[in-house]
């Protein structure tokens, strides 16, 4: 089954008593301070607008109280957004009556969350097969369709035990297998590793990036962790009090940050883990010199294969091996090393 | 006093309703209460009449039942619940003491009683509770009501209850209930507002009925402060058993009731100590029971 993209569009969430009443003016411009000094209403989401690529991972970063965690749930309608949309495969989630929801949570959507929100009474494999228990389907089916899950992500041999005699990074592996056991489309994964310490929030990285090469869900993924949203993101939306600021690649965020805010965020970045050696590369001029660098390779990849190749020159080739550009190891180096500040990018687009 | 000589009459003595007045509204009120009874004296006979059966029926059991049979029963029981050999030694010793001094059968006869309350008390009490639990303005309604019955003196809620069902085994037992079923539906409230936000919120995401919800999450997970309700309800029906003697219950209390009115003091301690005792046997063994239940709750891996 193919997944379907999901669109956001014109999202507002005030959250108060009377939220829907001032819609207009938050349109017309009340900010989020004077709507919560005036009327004491707070302002959640505003004018959010993502399309959210099919099949692949959609990072929305921010810090707390930024609204990504509110604007999660409105994608399996956890939280009534005032205004807006959220279409998925043409259909408004926010207009389903509460079976067709109900339906659609079942078997569109599984979510993991920050703080795992397992069921405590009940085993691994217990909490594995919740999605599908509810579904209907039968426990014997249920266990073998789990069984596998929990292989998957490491867990075989703790089938048996409580939620409470694991780890973090264990009890969310589990979090995991339950979402994945469900076989929904969308994959919603809240702040899922923000409670992991690195190690193992770098290990269940990769564990997530593997299994969507393979399974290509469409997935959400909230982080207020830039180096994640970069590891993962196919595209990335910044939010800021409740406003996307940025969308765009990794890329995109890292070379072109659109204000100070995202600038300083990216200061801190592993570039040579961002930038890909297409984006640096001068044009060919003559015949291509040097080893072969695959267009998509990072340059911190690339420096790597050239220094253990002991060559400082290199040529980028397409996905067919035919060479579209060179670079040598001084480039890389300084595009690792300079930051690239609002400025200066402002400088030069002008 | 002398102040009331500077104050007019009003305000020095309490302007009550005269006396008169008084009576005729107590009449009409007790007078009203009784004609309701009698009018529906049938029905409210054939709606307790289960009960009256289910009652005779287990104190027959109770009762005729050869006393070894019982003690092993119970000791079955206390041993699966606790799985604990010093309570069910525990149980065993007091058990030989309630018999050697002749107790037995008025024991038995508590127990019937106090068994057939905590049932009615459990199957009253956890749908109030739930039904607490999901909508603040029952909520609101209900715990008024519970504070009247935890508060009023046991003794006065008799006088209608007498009044409805005569004297006799049901009224005790209603009486009971109405008295023991509070803190079941106490903490049946409670205990499901506890249960933690997020594991409701994933329930939710995966497309939880409200029903499913209920059983799969939030009465699992209420499990162990129900159990306490069911721990305090049984405790609070041993206690009220010895006032519900005064209307017609048997066993223990009436000799309680007996050792009062004719100044024994020994009995008074035997039958007290035999309610002690039992009171014991049964908090040890369902807060043991209710520990086990959240096994699962234990940290091993830090």
């Amino acid at each position: 089954m193919a997944s379907h993209a999901i669109e956001v569009k014109n999202l507002y969430k005030i959250f108060g008593p009377r939220g829907g009443d001032f819609v207009d003016q938050v349109k017309a411009g009340m900010t989020k301070g004077e709507l919560n000094e005036k009327h004491g209403h707070v302002l959640g989401l505003q004018d959010i607008n993502i399309s959210m690529p099919a099949g692949g991972v959609m990072v929305v970063m921010g810090l707390s109280g930024s609204g990504k965690s509110t604007l999660i749930r409105h994608i399996n309608r956890l939280i009534d957004p005032t205004a807006g949309e959220v279409l998925y495969d043409g259909v408004d989630v926010c207009k389903m009556n509460e079976t067709d929801l109900r339906e659609f949570r079942r078997h569109k959507t599984a979510m993991v969350f920050q703080k795992f929100a397992l069921l405590p009474h009940r085993t691994v494999i217990e909490n594995t097969i919740y999605g599908l228990e509810i579904q209907g389907v039968p426990d014997a089916e249920c266990r073998k369709r789990a069984q596998g899950w929990i292989e998957r992500v490491g867990l075989k041999g703790f089938e048996n035990h409580y939620p409470n005699q694991l780890s973090g990074g264990m009890q969310q592996r589990v979090g995991l297998a339950r979402a994945l056991t469900n076989d929904a489309d969308i994959l919603l994964m809240d702040e899922a590793y923000s409670a992991l310490d690195p190690l193992i929030r770098v290990d269940m990285q990769t564990v997530l990036l593997d299994l969507q090469k393979e399974l290509k869900k469409t997935v959400v993924f909230i982080t207020h962790d830039l180096d994640e949203a970069l590891r993962l993101g196919d595209k990335i939306a910044i939010l800021r009090d409740g406003k996307v600021i940025q969308q765009g690649t990794g890329q995109d965020i890292v070379l072109k940050p659109a204000d100070e805010y995202i600038t300083a965020f990216v200061k801190e970045v592993n570039r040579g883990r961002v930038i890909n050696v297409e984006t640096i590369m001068r044009p060919l001029s003559g015949n291509p010199e040097g080893m072969p660098v695959v267009v998509g390779t990072v340059l911190e990849s690339a420096a790597r294969m050239m220094t253990l190749a002991n060559q400082t020159i290199a040529h980028v080739v397409d996905a067919n091996g035919k060479p579209v550009g060179s670079i040598d190891l001084g480039t890389i180096i300084s595009a690792m090393v300079t930051p690239i500040s609002h400025e200066k990018v402002a400088q030069a687009a002008e | 006093m002398a102040i009331c000589s500077y104050l007019p009459d009003l305000l020095c003595k309490f302007p009550a309703i005269d006396e008169t007045t008084i009576r005729m509204a107590r009449k009409s009120v007790d007078e009203g209460f009784k004609g309701l009874v009698r009018s529906y004296v049938n029905a409210i006979d054939a709606l307790v009449q289960p009960l009256q059966w289910f009652l005779n029926y287990l104190e027959r059991l109770f009762v005729s039942s050869p006393w070894i049979v019982i003690l092993a029963a119970m000791v079955a029981i206390v041993y699966y619940g606790s799985r604990n050999i010093r309570i069910t030694f525990g149980t065993i010793v007091s058990m030989f003491a309630i018999g050697l001094v002749g107790l037995w059968n008025d024991t038995m006869i508590t127990l019937a009683m106090v068994t057939v309350c905590t049932l009615i008390a459990i199957l009253v009490g956890i749908p109030i509770g739930i039904v607490m639990a999901r909508s603040e303005r029952a909520q609101s309604i209900i715990n008024p009501i519970l504070d009247v019955m935890q508060t009023m003196p046991s003794f006065v809620y008799l006088i209608p209850v007498v009044m409805i069902f005569g004297i006799g085994k049901v009224p005790g037992l209603i009486a009971v209930v109405i008295y023991a079923v509070p803190p079941m539906i106490r903490l049946t409230n409670l205990g499901i507002r506890l249960v933690d936000k997020e594991v409701l919120e994933a329930a939710d995401a995966f497309g939880s009925s409200p029903w499913q919800r209920l059983k799969n999450v939030q009465m699992p997970l209420a499990l162990p402060t129900i159990m306490a309700g069911i721990n305090q309800t049984i405790m609070m029906s041993l206690a009220m058993v010895v006032v519900a003697s005064m209307v017609g219950v048997g066993g223990l209390g009436r000799n309680v009731l007996q050792a009062i009115n004719n100044q024994f003091f020994t009995v008074g301690f035997f039958n007290g100590f035999a309610l002690v005792a039992i009171a014991i046997i049964f908090d040890r063994t369902s807060q043991a029971y209710g520990k086990r239940l959240q096994k699962h709750s234990e940290v091993i891996h830090g």
